[in-house]
């Protein structure tokens, strides 16, 4: 199985790794997965009080896929509103890399993430949840 | 294409050029079968296999005779167990074996159980990989035909105490077969010594052709007898028909007599190789583990758990590396290493494991190239990885709530 070029690129070359301070205001922290499964994701975005996306941070324990998923996906939501991101499908993630079907959890996944950083961020605001039921 | 470095040696082996030599005439001019009988071409080719049959039993301690050849260790090992089974109903449908063995045993004992034609006890490892031999004792009964334990492990290279269980097995009138095709040609095996009556064992792990293997059958105490699984025309005693595939089996023989006439000199070099490798990694980095016996282990395999990092994305920054993974992300199945999770290893480390397997051709530089790769990125991929930064925060990873994935 030989990985697409994208999934190298993001791999080599991981974008906005790192991480924000989870206790600050502004930040949304999800944590996603787990070590058992192999894949855990750690998503944290920098959001204005007007909901837009300031910067993002990952952190990926999983196969070179899932790294892509994650770092990809913190490029995609920069600059965009949190109704944006928390309306991104992992099909477009499963896209843009070209991902295998053996893959497509790591997409969804990243998915996840997003959704989990962007409850946390409002939960931690007192704003009310979403109202999708997929994330906990 | 020279800057790959090849350290996946338990998956396959390069072939030795010395064998690849003595195989050509095979395929060109002396290209008959062995089993004609009437003509020059088959009573070459036929002397060829002979010759063979010599240096693999030499290997083993076997007569030439007892050498059955089949397109690989898979065969072998369906043909002990399912030959035995069937030929033994008789007496009795129970098989010892252990949840470590390769797949080619596992799947055919589950076969047989699903065709309701054998009864199957998994006897305990230890952490090591280890079976116990009071284990052994306690799991056979007056219905016990076959015993089947692994000599060296593929994952984890853990070598079974193979004299004891095959006293255990001489004693209770049990079958004792080996799959020994990680141990044969690099670890001194004697069938008479350790009391085995079957053993698999492929020629593509001793620099070797692909699509041939043996089988050895004990001819003396006891006789063992097999139902063929391939009918035809009656060639290996009627154990397996079929034409001879004759140059591979010339090169397997010579195979067989390179390992025997290198395997000491060639086992402390990897030795050295394999512990500097060892230290090479272990050395530079911390939260680094051993799956395996430390000690009773084939000389050339290591198999190291680098916690926090995915093996798959480990393989990946490996680019020009080749070694092997148990993590679920490397398996057609999506399912972690099942040695690994025998021997009780948690999935999350098991996730982590990386299996490097020395070999004939694997030189220092290679070594030293292959420790100073993982070494860096291990570190690149720890800066990536939550669970290394939670671990230096103090958090207990095995008590945090995860969300559902």
């Amino acid at each position: 199985m030989a990985y697409s070029d994208k999934v190298l690129d993001h791999y080599e070359n991981p974008r906005n790794v790192g991480s924000f301070d989870k206790n600050a205001p502004d930040v949304g922290t999800g944590i996603v997965g787990a070590p058992e499964c192999g894949d855990v994701m750690k998503l944290q975005l920098k959001i204005s009080d007007e909901g837009v996306i300031e910067d993002a941070r990952f952190k990926t324990f999983g196969c070179g896929s899932a790294i892509a998923s994650s770092s990809y996906v913190t490029e995609l939501v920069k600059g965009k509103t949190i109704d944006y991101a928390y309306a991104i499908k992992n099909t477009h993630i499963v896209e843009e890399l070209s991902l295998p079907p053996v893959k497509i959890h790591c997409s969804v996944l990243a998915e996840d993430a997003i959704k989990a950083a962007v409850s946390d961020w409002r939960r931690r605001k007192g704003l009310e949840a979403e109202k999708d039921s997929n994330v906990g | 294409m020279t800057n790959r470095i090849y350290m996946d040696n338990h998956a396959t082996t390069p072939m030795d050029e010395r064998v690849l030599d003595a195989m050509l005439p095979y395929f060109r001019e002396k290209f008959g079968n062995a089993g004609s009988r009437n003509h020059a071409f088959g009573w070459e080719a036929e002397a060829a296999v002979d010759h063979a049959r010599e240096q693999v039993a030499a290997l083993v301690g076997a007569k030439p005779k007892e050498i059955i050849f089949t397109s690989g260790a898979t065969e072998s090992d369906n043909l002990a167990i399912k030959g035995v089974v069937e030929f033994y109903r008789e007496k009795g449908n129970h098989i010892i074996t252990a949840p470590t063995e390769h797949k080619a045993i596992l799947d055919t004992c589950k076969a047989l159980e699903r065709k309701g034609l054998a009864e199957v006890t998994y006897l305990p490892v230890d952490a090591t990989g280890l079976i116990d031999l009071d284990d052994l004792r306690k799991a056979i009964t007056d219905k016990t035909i076959l015993i089947s334990i692994m000599h060296a492990n593929n994952e984890i290279g853990t070598i079974q105490p193979m004299h004891e269980i095959g006293k255990i097995a001489k004693e209770r009138g049990v079958l004792f077969h080996s799959d020994a095709t990680q141990g044969v040609g690099k670890l001194p095996l004697d069938v008479e010594a350790m009391g085995i009556d079957l053993m698999s064992f492929s020629g593509h792990k001793i620099y070797g052709p692909k699509g041939i293997g043996g089988l050895y059958v004990r001819a003396r105490n006891p006789r063992v007898r097999l139902s063929p699984m391939i009918d035809g025309g009656g060639q290996e005693r009627g154990m397996r028909s079929g034409t001879l595939n004759v140059p591979s089996v010339v090169g397997l023989g010579r195979a067989c007599e390179i390992c025997h006439e290198e395997m000491e000199g060639e086992n402390e070099r990897l030795l050295r190789l394999r512990e500097k490798l060892r230290q090479g990694m272990m050395g530079e980095l911390d939260e680094v583990y051993l799956n395996g016996h430390p000690l009773q282990r084939l000389p050339g395999n290591l198999n190291l758990s680098f916690a926090f990092v995915e093996g798959e994305s480990l393989l990946m920054g490996l680019k020009d590396i080749a070694v092997s993974s148990g993590s679920a992300c490397t398996s057609a199945t999506l399912e972690p290493s099942y040695v690994l999770k025998a021997l009780g290893v948690g999935d999350e480390l098991a996730h982590t494991s990386i299996r490097f397997g020395l070999g004939r051709f694997n030189t220092d530089d290679d070594v030293e190239r292959v420790a100073a790769r993982v070494v860096a990125e291990v570190r690149r991929l720890r800066e990536m990885s939550p669970l290394y930064e939670m671990a230096k925060e103090g958090i207990d990873l095995k008590s945090f709530n995860w969300a559902r994935d």
